[in-house]
């Protein structure tokens, strides 16, 4: 295995777009394409993260018409990955291991997704066609279910009167929006209070509106290169230092579910890899579909221990100043989720912030990154290290 | 190797009131719904068995806002079983309006729901249901 690194990112503007998927990829692609300093017809392979496109548009294949609408050439293998919520990581995994192997020297990834194309009653129906059709589905389960029966799980757990447990899941909204604020690329540029999020109506108890993050419009992309063709190209690699992906059944099966398995076991490969250790990490893009589940990260990701992870909102600890800088493009909370392409709207607020180009959200002196995208229910987890 | 059970045999044991899965010769541990092997151990030495019904509420939510096809408020529990695995469901025949953690570690008995083939259904489908002891 040979060492990979960043030579390029790309992103759209989050929110709602009329712009096609192809369209919006196409843009964030070609502008990774131009921070590289090659050619689409430098590129070797493409690995797309797309979730619903084809309810959303009535597109499939998409990947390979991107890779036209690039100008790419017709020798190069082009792949939709889907992987739920964690597509576009999924696909950065993908494009990592075909370099690191020698396969290819330059390959693209990244994602892409429409989901106000559907409106709520579809868009959550399809979404929650990551739950099992057989026998959960048809329960009505929704993504806000899900992490609303966490919420309510570890308040049971740990003893923490979900009051409480309410009013810390607010904070994590509070600062992801003070965070968006700084990042002109986000879907909510606004800041909110405590109260905004406890007077929102309930989505699935004791989730709130505010609890949750949006749907999304979006693409990013990431131009990945072995080592000796990033010399070349840049003065300034950001290197994947290590990389995990874990893989989990469906939540009968997952039982206790504060304990999200497939994501430990994702993130001790990318540490492990990595030879780093969560003390490492400087800055850290993680999975806050609802505001409980940035909880989960903290104490799943090892930056704080179980059960302790609303004592880190307390102390301040993972604001931009704080031990470790989360989630400062605003998350999926304030930045948007667009599904497919949030693992690539991840890494590219890590290489940014790597590179010390985040302006007003920059975190001071980071040289170790990590990416956290969480797909389905806790069903596929992707771990990603970056570091210069 | 072919399933002992599969889903639509679940459907079909959920209609009779029944709730079926497997037990481990290796294990000794419970299966269900069914899969292709143990779920605790991955044996494929594994026999069919109807398990009792009867658990616990570990955790629910009630869903206010559904997805397409579904009319909210309804509420949507897991449940540990006496045998040890767990099952999600929805309760019924008890109101939406609880208090904070109303429901948890409350007795439950197995019921279903049956749902007519509809858009992206695959036929039709049986789904699991919990009514208070
Ligand atoms: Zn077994």
């Amino acid at each position: 295995m040979r060492r990979v690194a960043v030579v390029g990112i790309g992103m759209t503007k989050i929110g709602i777009s009329d712009k096609s998927q192809i369209e919006m990829f196409s843009e964030a692609a070609m502008e990774a394409i131009n921070n590289s300093a090659i050619g689409p017809k430098d590129i070797q392979a493409l690995f797309m993260g797309n979730y619903l496109g084809d309810f959303e548009e009535g597109q499939m294949n998409m990947a390979p018409m991107c890779a036209s609408e690039l100008g790419m050439t017709y020798d190069v293998p082009s792949v939709r990955v889907e992987g739920a919520c964690a597509s576009g990581s999924v696909g950065i995994r993908e494009a990592y291991i075909w370099v690191a192997s020698g396969f290819c020297d330059i390959v693209l990834a990244g994602g892409t997704e429409r989901a106000s194309a559907m409106g709520t009653s579809l868009a959550t129906r399809t979404f929650a066609m990551g739950s099992d059709s057989r026998y959960e589905s048809f329960c009505g389960a929704t993504f806000p279910g899900v992490f609303a029966m966490i919420a309510r799980l570890y308040s049971a757990k740990y003893g923490i009167p979900m009051e409480k447990l309410k009013e810390k899941m607010a904070m994590v909204a509070v600062k992801n929006h003070k965070n968006g604020v700084k990042n002109p690329l986000a879907q909510f540029q606004k800041e909110i209070t405590v109260d905004t999020v406890l007077n929102s109506f309930m989505v699935a108890d004791p989730l709130q509106l505010f609890d949750c993050c949006p749907f999304s419009d979006g693409a990013a992309a990431i131009v990945l290169a072995s080592e000796e063709v990033a010399k070349r190209l840049t003065d300034k690699p950001v290197y994947i230092m290590g990389v995990g992906q874990g893989s989990a059944g469906p939540l009968y099966r997952q039982r206790d579910i504060t304990r999200i398995r497939a994501r430990e076991a994702a993130a001790a490969q990318a540490y492990k890899m990595a030879g780093l250790s969560p003390e490492d990490i400087d800055v850290c893009e993680l999975h806050d579909c609802f505001t409980i589940a940035e909880i989960l990260a903290y104490e799943g990701l090892g930056f704080f221990d179980f059960g302790k992870g609303i004592q880190a909102l307390e102390n301040g600890e993972t604001e931009i100043t704080g031990r470790i800088a989360v989630n400062p493009s605003g998350g999926l909370k304030a930045k948007g989720h667009p599904i497919g392409a949030t693992g690539a709207a991840q890494a590219y607020e890590i290489v940014k912030q790597l590179r010390g180009e985040c302006g007003g959200r920059q975190v001071q002196g980071a040289k170790f990154g990590m990416t956290d995208t969480l797909g389905g229910d806790l069903a596929t987890s992707v771990n990603i290290i970056y570091g210069v | 190797m072919a399933y002992l059970f599969n889903h639509r045999h679940f459907y079909e044991g959920l209609k009779e009131g029944k709730l079926l899965g497997l037990v481990c010769k290796s294990c000794g541990k419970y299966t269900v719904p069914a899969k292709i092997c143990c779920a605790e151990c991955g044996s494929t030495e594994i026999e069919a068995v109807q398990l009792s019904g009867k658990g616990k509420i570990k955790t629910y939510t009630v869903i206010r806002v559904a997805p397409e096809g579904f009319t909210p408020p309804y509420i949507l529990a897991m449940v540990e079983l006496e045998e040890g695995p767990w099952l999600m469901g929805n309760v019924e025949g008890c109101g939406t309006e609880l208090s904070d953690a109303e429901l948890i570690e409350k007795n439950v008995i197995l019921g279903h729901k049956v749902h007519p083939p509809a858009v992206y259904s695959a036929g039709e489908v049986v789904s699991i249901a919990f009514f208070l002891e």
